[in-house]
């Protein structure tokens, strides 16, 4: 009885040793190099999979960042600044709410942004405007967008990394990142309509209809009018506010600013969108 | 009885209107005509603000290989050339005109009389349908010339004329063939001289027995020409199933009819080419199904290009009521419009109004796998697949799996039992893996 359990354990033992010394040598020879700084990297970086950087992954960007021995070129949005950059944030550029550019039919045929966008120019009419279908929040890994309900537009939280995941997702280029500004104060365009000013107000009370005043007021040169829509470069603005006092149809929105001592149109402004 | 092998659907025909005798739509006040009705580049206008124009003078004129003329289809004056807003709401620049009076072009023959000999060249043929703005009226609007200038090495063998009109509720290639009848064995001729064929298969679904019967008596005096009843079945209008019900050939992925040796026009074509040939007239009016159930008149209408289609269905007695959804197009392909001031193209078949209760659309459910959409793609593809495909941006995938190929006839979308948005995201898919294509062909 003892003999069989005795024998049974040697051959197992010798198996083992056996196996060991094989594996040892075939992995040896089959060896893969990875540089252990790839895992520590990897390791420092969110781990979410976003894209934002370009790379397929976290993974990805830590294979690159290896690789290249650099951080030149090469940022993680979501991470923090690893160089001195100005964090961002995503700002939708559109305040077509239900309110101020209501819907003249009614669509029901598409079910996603990207859909509707193929389709037709929105219930609104405006072609350019947000869709309200919440594409944008479909692509949020972070949980930084929802949709208001009652104004139909999305809302961005202090959850967002600015990976740059709903721009991309966002078919008609509503949503931007900007500059998150210092206190979180932040003042933008909030239109993308490239129609002349007559036609973008049928659509929507609060157009930019490219009057070119804000141009002017500007001490700064941060503003620029392109068919028909002005624009403001957030590395040039200062956040004087000049624009939006000057703004006729209240396109132009400041955020997170302390109330003005004379109010202008606070109603437009704060209401919907970060 | 012929009909294509794979897949298929059949919806209700509802052709309500087929009784119908075309009627001539009375000239509107003002037409608005759009530089973009045909496939390919958008026309250059010729025409500037104050202009006087009459019936038939080409108003602008088609830049590039594949692009086509159009010409003015009232007479008065040009008011302005600026964006009007299309089926889908997007702006695009037409040519405004203010009618006055109805003062055609002199060279236009306006005689009943049937023209039976066309004394042209084939080349002088392929000049005329391009400087007279011809092109396919079944819909894709492809321009008709191009299809006449067969590519070299490639040879011809049949000329297939699609008067299937296998859209629910449309009428109007119907009523052009129990009307027309004559005009159009004129203008399948001058297509079949235009391509050098001596063969002509009109084929027509049986759901119109008296156009095969009438067709098939003037056939047999015409040399060549042969009706060919069809099993019906949507999308047998579809040029690749057409040919397949046909002469039983299979165009190749990727590749055109002639490829086969096919070339495939539509019944309105030929009656669009018989009058460009034989009368001199140019494209400026095309017969228009206007029907629904929820209209009380519904009927087949001889339209003038650039009519709003709000006129025409004031005309047939169509009253706004809340929850309607107004088609361009038939029901399976056509799309909503989303305003009803748009102008009558050279691609509207029809306009129908389907009230909301029979428009309404399913909610969405989880696929269950019942593989039914690929059990009627007519062209053989996975539709379930593709649409994650493209819901996912696997492109490459997708255009492995010949997404591109997709005739985007919904075949598949209106038989999912689980309402499953199947053509909106192969919609999305096929743009951009065209995208995708045209990128690597830059580099």
């Amino acid at each position: 009885m003892n003999e069989i359990i005795i024998y049974s354990m040697i051959t197992l033992a010798g198996l083992g040793i056996a196996s060991a010394v094989i594996l040892y040598f075939v992995a040896q020879k089959f060896k893969v190099i990875e540089d252990p700084r790839i895992d520590i990297v990897a390791d420092i970086l969110p781990g979410a999979n976003c894209g934002g950087c370009g790379f397929a992954g976290c993974r990805n960007f830590a294979e690159a960042i290896v690789k290249a021995e650099s951080l030149e070129g090469l940022a993680c949005p979501v991470g923090g600044a690893v160089e001195a950059t100005e964090p961002k944030i995503a700002v939708v550029r559109c305040n077509g709410s239900k309110a101020h550019a209501p819907a003249k039919v009614v669509f029901d045929s598409a079910s996603r942004c990207s859909f509707a966008h193929s389709l037709f120019s929105g219930e609104s009419g405006c072609p350019d405007g947000c869709l309200g279908l919440g594409d944008c929040v479909v692509s949020c890994h972070f949980d930084a967008l929802h949709i208001d309900s009652e104004t139909g537009l999305p809302v961005v939280n202090d959850k967002c990394v600015a990976c740059g995941a709903c721009v991309k997702a966002c078919p008609r280029g509503v949503i931007e990142l900007r500059y998150k500004g210092k206190k979180d104060r932040r003042v933008f365009v909030s239109c993308i309509n490239t129609e002349k000013g007559a036609i973008a107000k049928k659509n929507c009370e609060v157009a930019c209809i490219g009057c070119g005043k804000c141009v002017k007021v500007c001490p700064f040169d941060a503003i620029t009018l392109a068919n028909n829509l002005a624009y403001i470069d957030f590395e040039k603005c200062k956040l004087c506010r000049k624009c939006v006092a000057e703004c006729p149809t209240g396109a132009i929105h400041e955020l997170n600013f302390p109330t003005r001592k004379e109010p202008v149109a606070t109603s437009e402004q704060s209401d919907t969108t970060t | 009885m012929k009909t294509f092998k794979i897949g298929g659907v059949h919806p209700e025909e509802n052709k309500l209107s087929a009784g119908k005798p075309i009627e001539v739509f009375p000239i509107p006040q003002k037409v608005y005509i759009p530089l973009s009705q045909s496939l390919g580049a958008p026309s250059k206008p010729v025409v500037k603000k104050g202009d006087v124009v009459k019936v038939g003078q080409m108003i602008a004129q088609g830049e590039g290989f594949i692009s086509s003329n159009i010409h003015s289809s009232v007479s008065g004056t040009v008011v302005k050339v600026e964006d009007y807003p299309g089926a889908g709401g997007y702006r695009s620049p037409a040519i405004f005109i203010d009618v006055e009076g109805d003062e055609w072009e002199e060279s236009i023959d306006r005689t009943e009389a049937l023209n039976k000999e066309c004394a042209l060249s084939p080349e002088e043929i392929v000049g005329r349908l391009k400087s007279f703005g011809i092109v396919g009226l079944g819909g894709a609007t492809f321009p008709s010339h191009v299809k006449l200038m067969v590519p070299a090495g490639k040879k011809p063998e049949f000329l297939i004329i699609n008067g299937v009109e296998c859209e629910p509720y449309l009428t109007s290639d119907h009523r052009l063939m129990m009307e027309h009848g004559e005009e159009l064995m004129v203008g399948i001729s001058i297509l079949m001289k235009g391509l050098g064929v001596t063969k002509a298969f009109i084929g027509i679904e049986n759901n119109k027995p008296d156009a095969i019967g009438h067709l098939s008596k003037l056939a047999s005096s015409w040399p060549g020409i042969e009706v060919h009843p069809l099993k019906v079945k949507y999308p047998q209008g579809g040029e690749k199933q057409l040919i397949k019900a046909l002469v039983n050939r299979e165009v190749p992925s990727g590749k055109l009819p002639i490829e086969v040796g096919c070339v495939v026009n539509n019944v309105g074509t030929a009656f669009a080419v018989y009058e460009a040939v034989q009368k001199n007239k140019p494209l400026f009016e095309r017969v228009v199904t206007v029907t629904g159930k929820s209209i009380p008149t519904p009927g087949n209408f001889m339209v003038r290009i650039g009519t709003l289609v709000s006129a025409l269905l004031v005309h047939s007695g169509f009253s706004a009521e809340d929850g309607l959804k107004v088609i361009g197009g038939g029901p399976m392909m056509g799309k909503a419009l989303t305003n009803l001031d748009v102008p009558v193209v050279k691609g509207t078949s029809g306009i129908l109004v389907m009230p909301a209760s029979e428009s309404k659309r399913m909610a969405e459910q989880s696929c269950i796998r019942c593989s039914r959409c690929t059990t009627v793609c007519p062209m053989g593809l996975e539709p379930f697949q593709l649409a994650t495909e493209s819901e996912r941006a696997f492109y490459e995938l997708a255009e492995k799996d010949r997404i591109l190929d997709c005739i985007e006839c919904g075949s598949c979308h209106y038989t999912c039992p689980s309402g499953r948005h199947l053509l909106d995201h192969i919609r999305v898919g096929k743009a951009a893996v065209a995208k995708l294509i045209r990128a690597r062909a830059a580099k």
